[in-house]
């Protein structure tokens, strides 16, 4: 799809105005939309448990129908959350090297952050309530 | 550059004014900002479930500042508790102003809504709609579970 809303030109040179736009436009909406929903359920989800004890949200996050959005959400808003936040660095910092840096330390925490989050439903996940 | 000078420059460095859709646009990037920091309260919400009882304690006892939980004692502590119930109030106001306005984002990108009044009503909406729906959320975390 993202290839469609190139021009040909770009195609052929691989470089469109800023690269990468029309892709990164189009993920940056894609992101959104999946972020959208699942952060419907989320919100939703949270506000219909009866409790936010530990008991509770490891009990809940211990099914696959809540660990599996759960996962997904943070997945798709890390990815979003990344693109946006490297936009405005780009808007905002001019120098290459400190931009290069900004985006760069945005990048690793982005994956650090959700690595993090998707390791901790997966320990939820396999060892359940107990402790 | 070769300009014609009697042509008006569009928008112009110093000739405009506040309307609400600069408003919303503004306020888009600075929520979704706000929010990509908030973030790392859902990792640390996540860890510490995954951790263990006293992970989550020192967890919840944060997410009760930002709830305005518990009684507040003293002018420090009266302080304290005031910047927990703005940031908390503040996180959910931008999630449902970013998300408003980012709906409203797909709506002009498919070419749509972009003349003067309808433009000027929607922008206007985003900004009604997540003052509301962010009362909304706090009347229900407050007073609806308990009814
Ligand atoms: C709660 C998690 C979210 C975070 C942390 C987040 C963060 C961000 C950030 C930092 C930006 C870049 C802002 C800019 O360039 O000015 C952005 C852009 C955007 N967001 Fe979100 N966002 C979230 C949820 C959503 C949702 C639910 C929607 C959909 C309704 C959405 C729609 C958009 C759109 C359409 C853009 C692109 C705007 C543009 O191209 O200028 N976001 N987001
Ligand atoms: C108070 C008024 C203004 C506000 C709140 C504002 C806000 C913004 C924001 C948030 C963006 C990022 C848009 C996005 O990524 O979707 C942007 C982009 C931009 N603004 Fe403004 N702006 C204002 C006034 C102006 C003025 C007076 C000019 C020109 C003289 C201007 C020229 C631009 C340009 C050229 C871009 C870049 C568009 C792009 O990268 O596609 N803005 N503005």
């Amino acid at each position: 799809m993202s290839a469609k809303m190139e021009t040909a030109l770009k195609q052929v040179r691989g470089l469109g105005s800023a690269r990468e736009g029309a892709r990164h436009w189009w993920h940056e909406r894609v992101s959104a939309l999946a972020s959208l929903i699942l952060s419907g359920w989320f919100i939703v989800s949270l506000l219909r448990l009866p409790a936010y004890d530990r008991g509770t949200i490891v009990e809940w996050l211990g099914s696959p129908l809540a660990a599996v959005p759960m996962a997904l959400l943070v997945i798709t808003t890390f990815w979003h959350l990344k693109m946006g936040v490297i936009v405005v660095i780009e808007d905002y910092v001019h120098e290459e090297g400190s931009k290069l840096f900004w985006v760069t330390l945005v990048n690793f925490l982005a994956i650090l952050g959700a690595g993090l989050a998707l390791f901790a439903l997966f320990k939820i996940a396999v060892t359940g309530s107990a402790a | 550059m070769h300009r014609n000078p009697s042509r008006p420059l569009s928008p112009h460095l110093s000739i405009w004014r506040w309307g609400p859709h600069m408003l919303v646009s503004i306020l888009h990037r600075v929520t979704g900002s706000g929010l990509a920091l908030a973030a790392a309260l859902l990792v640390w919400w996540l860890v510490a479930a995954a951790t263990g009882a006293e992970a989550y304690a020192t967890f919840t006892s944060v997410m009760g500042w930002l709830t305005g939980t518990g009684a507040p004692e003293g002018a420090v502590g009266w302080i304290l508790y005031a910047i927990g119930v703005i940031i908390g109030v503040g996180l959910v106001w931008a999630f449902f102003q970013h998300t408003l306005s980012g709906l409203r984002h797909f709506v002009m990108d498919i070419g749509a809504g972009y003349e003067l009044r309808t433009n000027r009503t929607w922008a206007v909406m985003t900004i009604v709609g997540s003052l509301l729906l962010t009362a909304l959320f706090w009347a229900w975390i407050l007073f609806g579970r308990g009814a």
